[in-house]
């Protein structure tokens, strides 16, 4: 499918002298990754060569307060406001299409992508953002490139790349009960490590794969970039078309028809041939969490972290988190839970989290705040009441954006605090200064805020 | 972009294995609209404690470290996001290449557009370099080759576009922009999508 997908955006081929002219089909971007290319287009009198394949919203370092989107509080943080004036300044002048502060269709860029149905199968997408390997999950090739390669983009819809190599992650058996796509993300990265993809694109195949919706499969492509591979594509297939159809940006009538024709060629070929290839077996899968400073740095919830007296950076990760060789995570204590993010901030996210808090408070001491990754996420879950079963609970209910998995947006980890997290990043200080950050799946984030401990979903299984 | 053909410095080294991007320059400060002053960012979380005070014991704030403008880092340098503003905060800092047995895709993709040099070098020698901080070393671009203070020189991988462009300062969004004729050209000849 890669090479499928390759070849049909070659512009011009690569040799061993010069990379591959690639086509883009797709450029999103964002506040934070394009003041800086958009600067370099004004600087030398460019324009946006194809405005109509580029989509601009504002996520990262957007407030998630709704009295400083939609008014009676000014953004708190005034580079951030600065940030957002400048695209939307730039998106006016270069004639793109924003989906601003207070459209309707805002939202987390990789969650707004594919329920706009602007993320389609066998397009090549880019954003300045490394979770762009999200939208594989449709079979598309999508990738995260810096702000020099934004500006690239912009002027010319193309990109220098080599072609990477391909790795096939074969996914067999479905989950078991109270076992999600997160904890299967988790448990492949645990297995290949957190630059075990470098190089590559990944390819996740196998029945375990088929039997994950569209949602689920973008949870396990969005964290691709944890394992070091720019991309991770899935075939699309049944699922994919019908999670696709009657979207806003889709095609219709004949033309889905063709469309359709055109994406049931893409998937691979059983003859294709994988420069690697790793088996895992999804039945065998727990729910995961981390313990460290690295998405790598995982291990199923009730396991103990493993002794590695011979490896300085892992102990200074433990001391970091102030975790101990040997023990457990089970009923650790919580200080926030944050359920969101483009990995987990869809609304089958919101469904599962609120399935376990439905009538139940969040512990004292426990600050828990659910931010849905786009305002159409947001208004779905009110129609469902999904709000009230967490603000009943005792959460705080956001407007959408990127908000805790980064600090950059006034949403914040205190620093020494642990944050069980929905997100993909638990580094060092990336939800604050000092923030002790256990990445693990939206199930296992409600129940620890039940509890306020770190706490095995499956106790909440018959819920 | 200044063409570069060689780089000759001490180094200074930071063993961890997997510095993310969020290390190199913490989230916070990307809330700029220019590519200008990163350097105060670079390691801030390393560099200074939660007053702003200088951490003494982190090695860019010991005097060795002064003037050095060749890290040599552990596996999987400039791994986690895409921000272009980690190698930018590097350069700004003084920093000119970094020295790993990996480097992530991404960084080094950016890195390369902004005329910072990842290197990637086999385990004995960043195991040499991590044992003699301080070192003098250069790096050659046309022959792609790193010297180590004895004479010895190590071979490291370097893509044959990304040399040209360092070495005769090309720059690639010149290259593409040369090239629209066949980005039209190939705009006609597909199917609408």
């Amino acid at each position: 499918m890669l090479e499928k997908i390759w070849d049909q955006h070659e512009v011009i081929p690569e040799s061993a002298d010069t990379p591959a002219v690639l086509y883009i089909d797709l450029h999103l971007i964002h506040e934070v990754t394009s003041p800086q290319a958009f600067a370099v287009l004004a600087e030398r009198g460019l324009g946006v060569r194809r405005p109509e394949l580029t989509l601009a919203t504002m996520d990262h370092s957007t407030p998630t307060r709704s009295e400083q989107i939609f008014g009676g509080a000014p953004i708190a943080i005034e580079s951030a406001a600065k940030q957002i004036r400048q695209l939307e300044k730039n998106c006016a002048r270069f004639g793109v299409e924003l989906l601003g502060l207070k459209s309707e269709q805002r939202g987390i860029v990789h969650v707004i992508g594919p329920e706009l149905g602007a993320t389609q199968p066998g397009k090549t997408i880019v954003c300045g953002d490394s979770h762009t390997s999200t939208h594989g999950a449709l079979g598309a090739l999508a990738f995260g490139i810096g702000t020099t390669e934004v500006g690239h983009v912009l002027a010319t819809q193309s990109l220098l790349q080599r072609k990477p190599r391909g790795l096939a992650i074969d996914v067999d058996h479905a989950l078991q009960a109270g076992v999600t796509a997160k904890d299967l993300i988790l448990a492949i990265i645990s297995r290949i490590g957190v630059s075990g993809g470098t190089g590559h694109v990944i390819e996740y195949r196998g029945a375990g794969i088929r039997a994950l919706d569209m949602e689920e499969r973008m949870t396990v492509c969005n964290m691709s970039i944890e394992a070091g591979a720019r991309a991770g594509m899935i075939a699309p297939d049944e699922t994919t078309y019908a999670w696709l159809a009657g979207r806003p940006r889709v095609a219709h009538g004949d033309a889905w028809d063709e469309a359709l024709e055109r994406w049931r060629q893409l998937p691979t070929d059983a003859a294709a041939r994988f420069d690697r290839r790793v088996e895992i077996d999804a039945a065998a899968v727990e729910p995961m969490i981390t313990y460290g400073t690295n998405p790598g740095m995982v291990m199923a919830i009730n396991a103990a972290i493993p002794e590695r007296p011979d490896d300085a950076a892992f102990e200074q990760a433990l001391a970091y988190m102030g975790f101990e060789a040997g023990a457990t995570l089970k009923d650790k204590p919580v200080n926030v839970v944050f359920l969101g993010s483009c990995t987990n901030g869809r609304l089958s996210d919101l469904r599962a989290a609120a399935a376990v808090l439905r009538g139940e408070k969040i512990a004292s001491g426990v600050t828990m705040l659910v931010v849905p990754g786009s305002q159409t996420v947001k208004r779905a879950a009110e129609a469902e009441g999904l709000h009230r079963i967490f603000m009943d609970a005792g959460a705080e209910w956001r407007e959408s954006g990127c908000s805790m998995c980064l600090g950059m947006n006034g949403d914040l980890v205190g620093s020494g605090e642990y944050s069980l997290s929905t997100s993909n990043r638990n580094f060092e200080g990336r939800q604050g200064v000092g923030a002790r950050t256990l990445l693990a799946s939206p199930l296992t984030a409600a129940a620890s805020a039940v509890r306020g401990r770190v706490t095995d979903p499956r106790e909440f299984l018959n819920h | 972009m200044e063409p570069i053909r060689a780089l000759r410095s001490r180094t200074v080294v930071l063993p961890a294995a997997n510095i993310d991007t969020d290390q190199i320059i913490p989230a916070r400060f990307l809330t700029t609209t220019t590519r200008d002053g990163l350097g105060k960012h670079l390691f801030a979380d390393w560099r200074y404690d939660a007053h702003g005070a200088p951490q003494s014991e982190f090695v860019l704030n010991r005097p060795a470290a002064h003037g050095c403008q060749i890290l040599v880092a552990g596996r999987n340098f400039g791994c986690g996001s895409s921000r272009e503003h980690a190698p930018w905060a590097l350069l700004d800092y003084g920093f000119r290449a970094v020295i790993s047995t990996q480097i992530a895709d991404i960084f080094r993709s950016n890195s390369l557009k902004n005329g910072f040099l990842p290197v990637v070098v086999d385990a004995p020698t960043s195991d040499w370099l991590m044992g003699h901080p301080g070192a003098d070393v250069s790096i050659d671009l046309p022959s792609a080759t790193l010297t180590l203070p004895s004479g010895a020189q190590v071979a490291f991988p370097l893509e044959t576009f990304a040399r040209y462009c360092l070495v005769n300062g090309i720059d690639e969004l010149g290259f593409l922009l040369e090239r629209q004729g066949q980005i039209e050209a190939f705009e006609r000849r597909r199917p609408a999508a």
